[in-house]
């Protein structure tokens, strides 16, 4: 458990993705079975316990500490499971011998005061295998005495890390698929190769250590339903199209929701249904409403949508589904998933992805025809002759057909017919002609350091634009935005800030945003949302630095009133089509 | 005779009417007795000094050579007569030099025990333990979740980060004083045997500590490194330059925090350091309420730091505390009290 613990220690601060995969494939490497197993278990988010609550935690501290001194110590921390691990009463006479205390401690620790905590493997120490055992078992009467003496033979660390883990708080900032790529990393595999292994595999996963570090076969995956790795697009620069033919490929919208894989299999008589983000993660549960759906043997590639009255929405609304813990009734009803689908990989048990796309796109009318379902259709095709056709058409989806779809649509995708289903992101068959982004000129107002190799920059920008105020015009914050800019656009701007500072907030600075005194920052964004966590009431959908105008007065930065306007234009039904990028009059 | 006849706090210190002096004052005095040479406590500009050789040397590196009117230097253990008052100087294990300061006349002796801790540090003599009847402490870190627990630990917590990532360098931010020779020591003893880089900051007084004979092995400047050479490398410097312009010298740098402040993960992420080091040169809070206790004082008083949960542990104990509202005494350990004329020309 010290172990794991100062691995989520290490991970909670570290910001860089490729430390953060160093310190895991270091700890999968000196760490042995099944304990390893077990924090990958952890990480990838396949444990939870049931019984453990915080209240549970509350009155395990209240029993041990005085409560005056209990509240002064959690308002000053600010975090209960922090504040039980850090005050919680060390015992004595752990691993650590008496004599060790009255060495370090100059004087009068010798004789029966608190040891310092205890750390390092003892006898004694606490394993994460022996936590996941013995909750697996364990009444929830007996809970409380089990996890007061885990709390015991802890230290702070120790301490946090199991009531984080066991309350299910453990927020650490790693993904499940970085996990599995630190995982991989133990062998000469990628994140995707275990990602096709993991539906067959449970924890602690020795078999899959076994494989990855040469001592054993690769686990076979029995998967009757298995994810197949995801075939991407590259993005289209205008300048690529004088090197294509038009007559070699085909194009379709590209929808603006989320990218899945749905796979359906007969087992047992039954059917066994899965749906996959892009990445291979299982998110069937999210919506069963789709699962159900999926009754023809198959692996469709789609785009996941809400569909009401026969109409996609936006991804706004689609938005409002994601991410829910549960999924109810009331929520599939409002927001009625739909599968829109653009490949077939599989039809029943023939894999399909040598054929060329012409040949699959054809199978897939023929398997959308076989199922029959309202809640999955075919992605049409958008009909053109010449590149300028096809511009036309994506800059008005509306009239080219995508009709009352057209606010789903986020650019038009063209693929070779002649292409195959090949993983990962191969350059040529597959391209992506996104819509212009919206762009407005904002006004920056304050800045933030970043992290890791930005330390010391000031490269978080939270921008606003003009509204009328009490005392006439005041900028107000609508966008916060880290990316977008050159290496060396962003020395200027740290320069700037650091020259323009008004006031300092902990790592954040006010920079001077005055009518005639600031920097206005062109920024890009793909849409637009009312927010209640914004003073504007608006926020922006993937905001990027487009570009730096130290030519533009602040007083000539972009007005609130234009957001709203934009914001009202892609609701309103009546005001297609959008003319993305253009300003709004 | 009451302990107020004997020291009394004012707004500039706490005040000797009878010996005519001031211990730690915040500002200019006439007579001033120092505990030990961080700025908040050793002012530049009294009339006289009385401190131990180490704080009045540092003092002398930190203000200059005319930092005070007159010096004179006491050794732990020597009895000085000032007044009516006894004075003795004894060792507070906070720093080189660090001492608290026992006052007695009329039979009762109070004790300013000024910054302490109570746990072993190769840089400086053992914080001895002085029975008395009024106690001063500090309360730095005066709540139960303070408790420091190892520096041995945390020094091997960062020599695994070293270890793992061999092409970053290391920057350990740690106040200039006391801290830095610290992490300096600890790292020799657990058998890191590598050059150690300096920011220009701590350069001067990391040099005299090795003056005085506390092995910290080879020091280098960073000034004038070649960059790709701190791959692998540890460095110190004072908490202020992690964020700092200065980093952008070093290759990919990790950036790491010696801070009993950093045992609360709030306040290690408002740092933005990417590695914590729980190493307090302050007692925790097993140490304060162990070394009131010992000292067998029956009234306490509380200065810097957090007075109230001190006070109330006093009270659960049946001692009489109350807290000393004394202005100026700060926490070296925030990035933003690092002197600016420390910062590396």
């Amino acid at each position: 458990m010290n172990r794991f613990a100062e691995l989520m220690d290490r991970l909670t601060y570290e910001p860089a993705r490729n430390a953060k995969l160093r310190l895991m494939t270091d700890y999968f490497r000196s760490t042995p079975d099944p304990e390893r197993g077990w924090a990958l278990a952890a990480l990838t988010g396949s444990l939870s316990f049931p019984h453990a609550k915080a209240g549970l935690i509350r009155s395990l501290i209240a029993e041990r500490t005085d409560p005056v001194l209990f509240e002064l110590s959690y308002d000053y921390v600010g975090d209960l499971s922090e504040t039980v691990a850090l005050m919680w009463p060390a015992s004595i006479s752990f691993s650590e011998p008496e004599g060790a205390h009255a060495q370090s401690r100059s004087f009068h620790r010798s004789s029966g005061g608190p040891p310092s905590p205890l750390r390092g493997a003892g006898e004694g120490s606490v394993f994460l295998t022996d936590v996941v055992e013995t909750l697996a078992t364990l009444g929830k009467a007996e809970l409380p005495a089990r996890l007061a003496r885990w709390l015991d033979a802890l230290d702070e660390t120790g301490r946090w890390a199991l009531i984080k883990l066991v309350t299910g708080g453990l927020r650490i900032g790693v993904s499940a698929r970085l996990a599995k790529a630190a995982v991989a990393a133990l062998g000469a595999a990628e994140a995707q190769d275990v990602e096709l292994l993991w539906p067959g595999l449970k924890p602690p996963y020795a078999e899959l250590f076994a494989w990855l570090e040469g001592r054993g076969e690769k686990p076979a995956s029995d998967d009757p339903a298995p994810f197949r790795p995801a075939m991407l697009a590259h993005a289209l620069d205008e300048s690529d199209l004088a090197g294509l033919d038009p007559a070699e490929f085909t194009a379709e919208w590209k929808w603006d929701g989320i990218r899945v894989q749905a796979v359906a299999a007969g087992r047992d008589g039954g059917m066994l249904a899965r749906l996959y983000s892009r990445t291979g993660e299982d998110i069937s549960k999210s919506f069963p409403d789709l699962i159900d759906a999926l009754r023809v043997p198959g692996a469709i590639d789609g785009e996941l949508l809400i569909m009401r009255d026969r109409r996609v929405q936006s991804f706004n609304v689609l938005q409002q589904r994601l991410n829910r813990k549960t999924v109810t009734a009331k929520l599939m009803a409002e927001f009625p998933a739909h599968l829109r689908a653009y490949d077939l990989l599989a039809d029943g048990d023939e894999d399909l992805r040598e054929l060329p796309f012409a040949d699959r796109r054809a199978r897939l009318q023929n398997f959308i025809a076989r199922l029959n379902e309202p809640r999955i259709d075919l992605s049409p095709l958008v009909s053109f002759a010449t590149w300028d056709d096809l511009a036309a058409a994506r800059k008005n989806p509306a009239a080219a057909g995508a009709g009352a779809d057209a606010d789903a649509v986020e650019g038009v995708m063209l693929k070779r017919r002649d292409a195959l289903y090949v993983p990962g992101r191969p350059k040529g068959p597959w391209w992506k002609w996104k819509r212009d982004p919206f762009i407005v000129d904002a006004v920056l107002m304050y800045a933030q350091r970043g992290h890791g190799k930005r330390s010391s920059f000031y490269s978080d920008y939270t921008f606003g634009v003009w509204t009328r105020g009490a005392d006439g015009d005041e900028l107000v914050p609508v966008g916060k935005a880290y990316f977008g800019f050159t290496d060396e656009e962003l020395i200027q701007i740290d320069r700037f800030v650091r020259r323009n500072t008004v006031d300092r907030f902990g790592p954040v600075r006010e920079v001077v945003h005055q009518p005639d005194e600031g920097l206005v920052l062109e920024v890009a964004f793909e849409g637009l949302q009312r927010s209640t966590r914004h003073k504007s009431g608006l926020a922006m959908r993937f905001p990027r630095i487009n570009r730096l105008r130290w030519d533009k007065p602040p007083r000539e930065a972009d007005r609130l009133e234009r957001l709203e306007a934009m914001l009202a234009q892609s609701q309103d039904s009546d005001a297609r089509p959008r003319v993305s990028g253009e300003p709004v009059t | 005779m009451r302990p107020e006849d004997i020291l009394l706090p004012t707004p500039a210190g706490i005040c000797c009417k009878l010996g005519g002096f001031h211990i730690d004052p915040t500002r200019p005095v006439e007579r001033a007795l120092i505990t030990h040479a961080h700025s908040d406590h050793a002012r530049a500009g009294h009339g006289a000094v009385l401190a131990t050789q180490e704080t009045l040397d540092l003092m002398r590196l930190r203000y200059g050579e005319n930092f005070a009117g007159a010096m004179q230097a006491i050794r732990y253990g020597e009895s000085v007569n000032l007044g009516g008052a006894t004075v003795t100087f004894h060792p507070a294990g906070h720093v080189l030099g660090s001492a608290q300061i026992a006052v007695t006349a009329d039979g009762l002796r109070i004790v300013a025990s000024g910054d302490y801790k109570d746990v072993a540090d190769p840089t400086c003599a053992p914080f001895e333990l002085v029975p008395c009847d009024v106690f001063i402490t500090e309360a730095t870190f005066a709540l139960p979740v303070f408790r420091h627990g190892d520096a041995d630990g945390e020094i091997a917590k960062l020599l695994a980060s070293v270890a793992l990532f061999p092409d970053r360098a290391h920057l350990v931010g740690a106040y200039s004083l006391g801290k830095a020779q610290r992490v300096i020591a600890l790292l020799r003893k657990a058998g890191y045997g590598a050059p150690i880089y300096l920011h220009g900051a701590m350069e001067s007084i990391t040099r005299y500590y090795a003056g005085r004979g506390i092995a910290l092995g080879e020091l280098r400047a960073v000034r004038g490194a070649d960059k790709a050479a701190l791959a692998g490398t540890v460095t110190l410097c004072p908490p202020s330059a992690l964020t700092d312009l200065w980093t952008r010298r070093f290759p990919d740098p990790l950036t790491a925090f010696a801070s009993g402040w950093m045992r609360i993960r709030a306040r290690a992420r408002q740092y933005g350091v990417a590695l914590p080091l729980v190493i307090s040169d302050h007692a925790d809070w097993v140490g304060l309420t162990a070394t009131i206790a010992a000292t067998g004082a029956s009234e306490i008083w509380v200065t810097h730091g957090q007075e109230d949960a001190l006070v109330h542990w006093c009270a659960t104990r049946g001692l009489n505390a109350r807290p000393l509202d004394i202005v100026g005494y700060g926490d070296e350990d925030e990035a933003g009290s690092e002197a600016t004329n420390e910062a590396e020309p």
